[in-house]
């Protein structure tokens, strides 16, 4: 089952157009990821998911993007209540300039007023989700800038989940840390997809492979090629992609 | 040989600097002795200023310094907030410079014109549009009705106050802007992807994230504020008597003192070294505001902020 | 009310607030500015730049004295406290870097920026006039330096910390000494920004008043003679403005008007300068 569809987007940075007519269906509770070089637009799309592109004035979108059978971009929709449906995890950790504890009950006091047991409760459950409480119970109050950057991305995606969202948008979550953080953030990807819709761009084939279900190569602003991860990696429909995946790409 | 040169050249002017500032405490320090051995600490709590009769207190002129220099603060720090707010998130990026530049310029007025129109062309409508009303809406609250009473005459403290917020709020505003605009984006929108407003993400992620910057700035201002002298010294009222606490009612500050009075100080008696230890004063304000910044500064990074 | 309206209504009135603050900031600037001009401009006349101060109570005259006065006194303070502020500047960043005497100046000229500057005045007066005896375009020159040399040594240091290390190995790779790789390859590479520097120090003592009430006075007829009490705009705008007549009222608005698009235009060729990359 389809939870985001687009049809015919297209964007434009200023006069540049970065994606070309995209229409794909990223299915529920599964894991997508997005591949291709770098500049091909696969950041640029899952922006256009929770509308980050619209801080910018240079910067539109054309085209449908659907969940839940609403089309995001008729401009009718509410873009904080959308964004707390949608949540996003960057190239590089963001922990808040806030302590630990702070980081994640911020995101659950913008939504609901909470007593503090509950909300305690609420924290202890994302950062559990996120594969981290056991690290940090000790030290709730520190800043957040005092942990190592594998924790700290972890902490991220925690402050993503713990408002509830139905997608989780992961911006080349690893691209900054070392291989071990990455496994770790890759577990708990494959965690994540059992309550939520998982969207991850990565320039890593082999994450891509590891740890996604379904995944589209774009290249220079095309969608390729999508389809089920393990057929695209064995045998993708078009040579292009094939190209790609063997490294005989350029 | 070249290096020799350069570098005992560059280290002279570096120990000029140094013996410049010991210079100037040790000349205050033994030109206001006499004073301080005279009145001691009672020329801080001392109230009466009174040449002929060779009495000085200091107590009007420091109240004086430090309540203009406070309502400056009170004024300022949340228009700089707001104007650097604008400056970085809400005003088109074709207007961005142009009015930055204007709020910059602020700062480049000299301060004797500040004087001359805050006296002349501020203060009477100040008294009619601001003093009056805020005097008769305040008259039945008790405490305001004490802060704002007396005759609404346009000159005096909260004057001074607020010609001083106008004069620090391009130097807090523009420190503001900088540091706010050196947040990483990726920070913002990880906000704004939490479904934050524009005012909860400066709020709650933008303003902590710089608050070192921020209290830097803050305080850049209030020694700007402590040691302004022409602005203050036209439109305060330069009244060596303070009655009540009124805000309204004419004072002094240890500037406007000494821009009046050290001309005219006569040389026998306490005068001119009292003005003198005034100077000493101020200068010893300066420099704990100034540590205090450094002193938090440190604080911060020692907590581990960004 | 949701908690989610009241979000949007926090929203909506900080950032009106903010444009409010924005406004606020803008029309004292704009009142300034107004209030200079009209009144500078209708007491603008040839005489103001041919003739020195009028008697008292008479018509005509001009400001020539306090012009060439302030010129002057800025110029000597420019040039004896440039080089001082860009030699201390350089020892900061290029010479004592990391050494106590280094921390310690740079937190000495913390101070003297903060400082303010009627103490400098005071100072001067104890060192220079009192013992030369009275009251001299020197005394002032020297109140204006110590106010503008910790401006220039903050800029310098500023601009060559922002110079690239590796600029520096690439001239020592090339076996030049220390000396020369400052004064051609780093001192160059930031000269945009020191002499944005020096512009606003110029600025800042073109319109300071404080520190010259004790030191260069005033004087009343023209003189160039520095070791004597020497005319200055600030000071004279000062005594003007309260005086009883209406001459000399309308004089000091010139003089205000003269300042402020001095010091105005001063301020925006440093930006021009800051704008400029090496």
């Amino acid at each position: 089952m389809s939870k985001l569809t687009t049809r015919d987007l297209n964007f434009y940075y200023g006069d540049f157009h970065a994606l070309k007519s995209i229409s794909l269906e990223i299915p529920e509770k599964k894991v997508t990821a997005f591949i291709g070089p770098s500049g091909c637009g696969k950041s640029t799309l899952l922006r256009t998911f929770n509308q980050m592109f619209a801080l910018y004035p240079d910067q539109r979108a054309t085209g449908e993007v659907i969940m839940n059978g609403v089309n995001l971009l008729s401009g009718k929709q509410d873009v904080s209540l959308l964004r707390a449906k949608i949540g996003m995890v960057f190239q590089k950790p963001t922990p808040f300039p806030m302590s630990i504890y702070d980081n994640i009950a911020f995101g659950i006091k913008l939504y609901e007023q909470l007593p503090r047991s509950e909300l305690d409760l609420r924290v202890e459950s994302a950062l559990t989700r996120a594969a981290l409480w056991h690290e940090v119970k000790d030290k709730l109050n520190q800043s957040g800038y005092s942990l190592s950057g594998g924790q700290q991305q972890r902490l991220c995606i925690a402050r993503g989940i713990a408002i509830e969202p139905e997608i989780l948008l992961l911006d080349e979550p690893c691209s900054a840390l070392d291989p071990i953080s990455t496994t770790k953030i890759e577990e708990l990807i494959t965690e994540l997809k059992k309550d939520y819709t998982v969207v991850i761009v990565t320039h890593n084939m082999q994450q891509a492979a590891r740890c996604s279900d379904f995944t589209a190569y774009m290249y220079l602003g095309e969608l390729i090629e999508f389809g089920k991860t393990q057929k695209i990696f064995v045998k993708p429909d078009r040579k292009e992609t094939e190209d790609y995946i063997t490294g005989r790409f350029g | 040989m070249g290096n020799w040169i350069l570098g005992g050249l560059s280290m002279a002017a570096a120990i000029f600097t140094l013996a410049a500032l010991c210079g100037v405490i040790i000349m205050l320090g033994i030109q206001a002795w006499p004073s301080i051995t005279e009145f001691g600490f009672s020329f801080i709590t001392n109230s009466v200023w009174d040449p002929p009769n060779n009495v000085f207190g200091a107590f009007v002129p420091i109240y004086g310094t430090l309540i203009t220099s406070t309502i400056a603060l009170i004024i300022a720090i949340p228009v700089s907030f707001g104007i650097a707010l604008f400056l970085t998130e809400l005003a088109p990026a074709w207007l961005r410079r142009p009015l930055g530049t204007a709020i910059e310029l602020l700062a480049a007025i000299p301060s004797i014109v500040y004087g001359m129109w805050g006296l002349l062309f501020f203060s009477p409508i100040f008294a009619k549009y601001v003093q009056t009303p805020l005097m008769n809406w305040t008259a039945d609250i008790p405490f305001l009705n004490h802060l704002f009473a007396g005759a609404p005459i346009g000159i005096g403290l909260f004057t001074a106050g607020i010609i001083l917020a106008i004069m620090i709020i391009p130097y807090i505003a523009s420190v503001m802007r900088d540091v706010f605009e050196v947040v990483p984006p990726l920070l913002k929108e990880s906000a704004y992807g939490l479904g934050c407003t524009t005012w909860e993400v400066i709020w709650s992620v933008v303003l902590p994230y710089t608050k070192a910057g921020a209290i830097g700035g803050i305080m850049l201002g209030l020694g700007r504020a402590l040691g302004e002298t022409m602005a203050v010294t036209f439109v305060i009222g330069n009244s060596n008597i303070l009655d009540g606490y009124s805000l309204f009612s004419m004072g002094n500050s240890i500037t406007s003192v000494l821009a009046n009075e050290f001309p005219e100080a006569s040389l026998t008696g306490f005068h001119q070294s009292a003005l003198m230890e005034l100077g000493l004063i101020l200068f010893f304000i300066t420099c704990v505001v100034l540590s205090l910044s450094k002193v938090m500064l440190l604080r911060i990074k020692k907590m581990g902020g960004p | 009310m949701t908690l989610y309206q009241r979000r949007k209504m926090a929203n909506m009135i900080a950032l009106t607030l903010s444009l409010m603050a924005m406004a606020f900031g803008l029309i004292w600037l704009l009142w300034i500015l107004e209030t200079t001009i009209v009144k500078g401009f209708s007491a603008l006349s040839w005489s103001l730049l041919t003739e020195s101060t009028p008697a008292a109570g008479s018509l005509g005259g001009g400001l020539l004295n306090a012009l060439v006065g302030s010129l002057l006194l800025v110029f000597f303070a420019t040039v004896l406290g440039t080089p001082i502020g860009l030699l201390a500047g350089i020892y900061l960043v290029e010479y004592g870097r990391f050494t106590w005497l280094a921390k310690v100046v740079a937190f000495v000229n913390d101070v003297l920026l903060a400082g303010p500057s009627i103490v400098m005045g005071l100072f001067v007066y104890a060192v220079i006039v009192v013992p030369t005896g009275g009251y001299s375009g020197w005394a002032g020159v020297v109140a204006l330096l110590l106010i503008q040399i910790p401006i220039v040594i903050r800029t310098t240091e500023n601009m060559l910390l922002l110079v690239p290390q590796t600029l520096r190995e690439a001239a020592f790779a090339l076996g030049a000494p220390k000396w020369k790789m400052i004064l051609a390859i780093t001192l160059k590479a930031a000269r945009a920004g020191i002499m944005t520097g020096i512009l606003l120090g110029i600025a800042r003592i073109t319109g300071e008043t404080a520190p010259l009430l004790f030191t260069a006075l005033n004087n009343l007829f023209f003189s160039v003679d520095m070791s004597g009490p020497m005319a200055n705009l600030p000071k004279m705008i000062y005594d003007f403005a309260m005086s009883p007549y209406p001459r000399w009222q309308e004089i000091a608005w010139a003089g205000v008007l003269l300042i402020t698009m001095g010091v105005l235009f001063l301020n925006i060729l440093a930006r021009f300068f800051s704008r400029k990359k090496f």
